[in-house]
């Protein structure tokens, strides 16, 4: 059904150090989660791609213990989350920043969570500074802080504890394009120096940047995962031209299946050295020919979630 | 096009690293902390301290009988209804404020927090109820010197005791409301239900109907440990307590622990 569907975490070399196998959730008749199995690896970016309720908070929560599963399992390094003796110090974890009594401080959630660990006080100050979250922030009630400001604060609560593995959900929510850069920034150091970091979102842009590793879910099924070079390279190529249709119609003569996107631009399965053969045989001179990346990427995430969109895709259905 | 192809790491993989549990007393700490950090927490138990020094010296000028006992109902009175709003409020911010998400996920296993709740809850009530009756110690003291009247001891230890652990049972109350219905306003609603409305309703149903006037001490739990506050429970009284108390908090606590162990936590 899926020809980018691809299994991640056979890799021997890359520690498994969050392993989902068989993992599913049904609440009624309705199948939240469905047979989910993927893996994050430590040492790299894994981003849980989705449109909303397609079962990635559900999976998320799963993971750490808070909703039981119908079947299956979610381990952290082979363990299940209730059995690691002070999660806390293990996996950060940031599922809904607006989850904070309103009437807490910054201040006084970050040193319940620090109490709880059994971590110095002095490390709510540096996780405080971490996130740039000032003193006269850090003495208001959460009530008062703006979505992005809570994001920091949830951040904080994540990386408090120093964890091997981070779990976020959705942490750019709110942040201002500084803040989501810094945001990048942070995810990245903290891959790159060991750990493993599992983030969700439903904006590709925000994901493709940082992740090394993709996880696509759509109605509760993983429609494709890997390496984002293999998905990308899977996305197959872009082509500019004036004769978009008569560069169609050449492909399928040839035999290649091709789509003409909402901008009148050109893509298909096959590779950029078939394509430029061939529109060269037609006669047709191109203005654009590359790998599809970023914004064939966007087309994937798109068609492979198109069952599960509430909106129905412009683009589809463009070439006849 | 960014090239991550076969990241050399850097760094080796880290693995987990935690290794002691957390000590419950830990736990308990953390929740006592909680109690009082919020405002309404806060000004809950501070309401509580402000309200039964009231509750002292109204009755220093207004009670014409003055005696330990005038001075302990009248503090005991507003503090039979805090407690059990301490304890629901105890359980029911978790979800109502959602922090059961952060919570669970520090402590992943249910029953340990709401162990360390019930003690912190209990903690609580302990000291509070300490602190009444020093209050009203305190104000039979001062009353009786201003007024000149003797100064009345007027509770035994025994119904000391009592009264400890009638305002115990309803701080359970409330923390049993709490585990079973996880909604602040929902358990507190139930609360005065159960404290307001059920005793008028018992109790004109045993007016009405003989059959109810033989069995209400023991399905009456509001009643049966109303009586504690007087001295001289009998025999039977605590039967009807052990009863009605199975009834009313024991299998009610027992269905709310065990739906909140399995219930998911948003």
């Amino acid at each position: 059904m899926f020809p980018l569907m691809r299994r991640a975490g056979v890799r021997g070399e890359d520690q498994a150090m969050i392993s989902i196998e068989n993992l599913s959730k049904t609440y009624g008749g309705f199948k939240a989660v469905d047979d989910v199995t993927f893996a994050a690896r430590a040492g790299r970016v894994t981003g849980f791609l989705g449109p909303n309720g397609a079962g990635k908070s559900t999976t998320m929560r799963i993971m750490v213990g808070l909703t039981p599963p119908t079947s299956g399992t979610a381990l952290i390094d082979g363990r299940p989350f209730a059995e690691l003796p002070n999660p806390g110090l293990d996996v950060g974890v940031l599922l809904d920043a607006s989850a904070q009594h309103a009437g807490r401080t910054g201040r006084e959630i970050l040193a319940l969570a620090a109490r709880t660990m059994g971590l110095p006080r002095m490390r709510v100050d540096e996780m405080l500074h971490r996130v740039s979250l000032s003193d006269s922030e850090a003495e208001r009630r959460v009530k008062n802080y703006s979505l992005g400001m809570r994001q920091r604060l949830g951040i904080a609560a994540a990386l408090i504890g120093d964890p091997a593995v981070l779990i976020l959900d959705e942490p750019a929510n709110g942040l201002d394009p500084a803040g989501i850069r810094w945001m990048r920034d942070l995810l990245r150091e903290y891959a790159d120096q060991g750990g493993t970091v599992l983030l969700s979102s439903h904006l590709l842009h925000e994901i493709e940047v940082v992740a090394d590793d993709l996880v696509v879910i759509g109605n509760g099924r993983i429609v494709a995962s890997g390496t984002k070079e293999d998905l990308l390279a899977a996305a197959g190529t872009f082509i500019r031209t004036r004769d978009a249709a008569g560069l169609t119609r050449a492909l399928s003569a040839a035999g290649i299946s091709s789509s003409v996107t909402s901008e009148g631009a050109v893509r298909t399965d096959a590779d950029p050295e078939q394509v430029g053969v061939i529109a060269l045989e037609a006669r047709i001179a191109l203005t654009e020919l590359r790998a599809a990346d970023g914004a064939g990427l966007e087309e994937m995430f798109l068609e492979l979630t198109a069952e599960s969109q509430r909106d129905p895709i412009s683009s589809e259905g463009a070439a006849a | 096009m960014t090239t991550t192809m076969e990241r050399t790491s850097a760094a080796p993989a880290r693995t987990l690293r935690s290794t002691e549990q957390i000590p419950t007393s830990r736990i308990i700490g953390v929740e006592l902390q909680k109690m009082f950090d919020t405002r309404s927490g806060f000004w809950l138990l501070v309401g509580g301290a402000i309200v039964s020094v009231i509750a002292t010296i109204i009755t220093a000028f207004a009670d014409p009988h003055l005696s330990y006992g005038a001075f302990a109902a009248a503090i005991g009175a507003p503090l039979s209804i805090i407690l059990p709003m301490t304890g629901i409020l105890a359980v029911t911010s978790e979800w109502s404020q959602r922090t059961g998400l952060t919570t669970f996920t520090m402590v992943p296993h249910r029953g340990r927090v709401i162990a360390a709740k019930l003690a912190a809850t209990m903690l609580v009530g302990l000291a509070s109820i300490a602190i009444a009756f020093s209050v009203g110690a305190l104000g039979n003291v001062i009353g009786s010197a201003v007024t000149g009247h003797h100064t009345v001891w007027d509770i035994s230890i025994g119904n000391a005791l009592t009264i400890f652990l009638a305002d115990g049972l309803g701080m359970l109350m409330g923390f049993m409301l709490g585990v079973l219905i996880r909604s602040s306003s929902g358990a507190i609603v139930a609360y005065f239900v159960y404290a307001l409305v059920l005793p008028a309703a018992f109790g004109a149903l045993a007016a009405f109907q003989a059959w109810f006037r033989h069995a209400q001490g023991w399905v009456d739990f509001h009643d049966a440990s109303t009586r504690l506050y007087d001295s001289g429970m009998g025999g039977s009284d605590w039967a009807h307590l052990a009863v009605a108390g199975l009834i009313w908090l024991v299998i009610p606590l027992a269905i709310g622990l065990f739906t909140l162990s399995r219930s998911e936590v948003k």
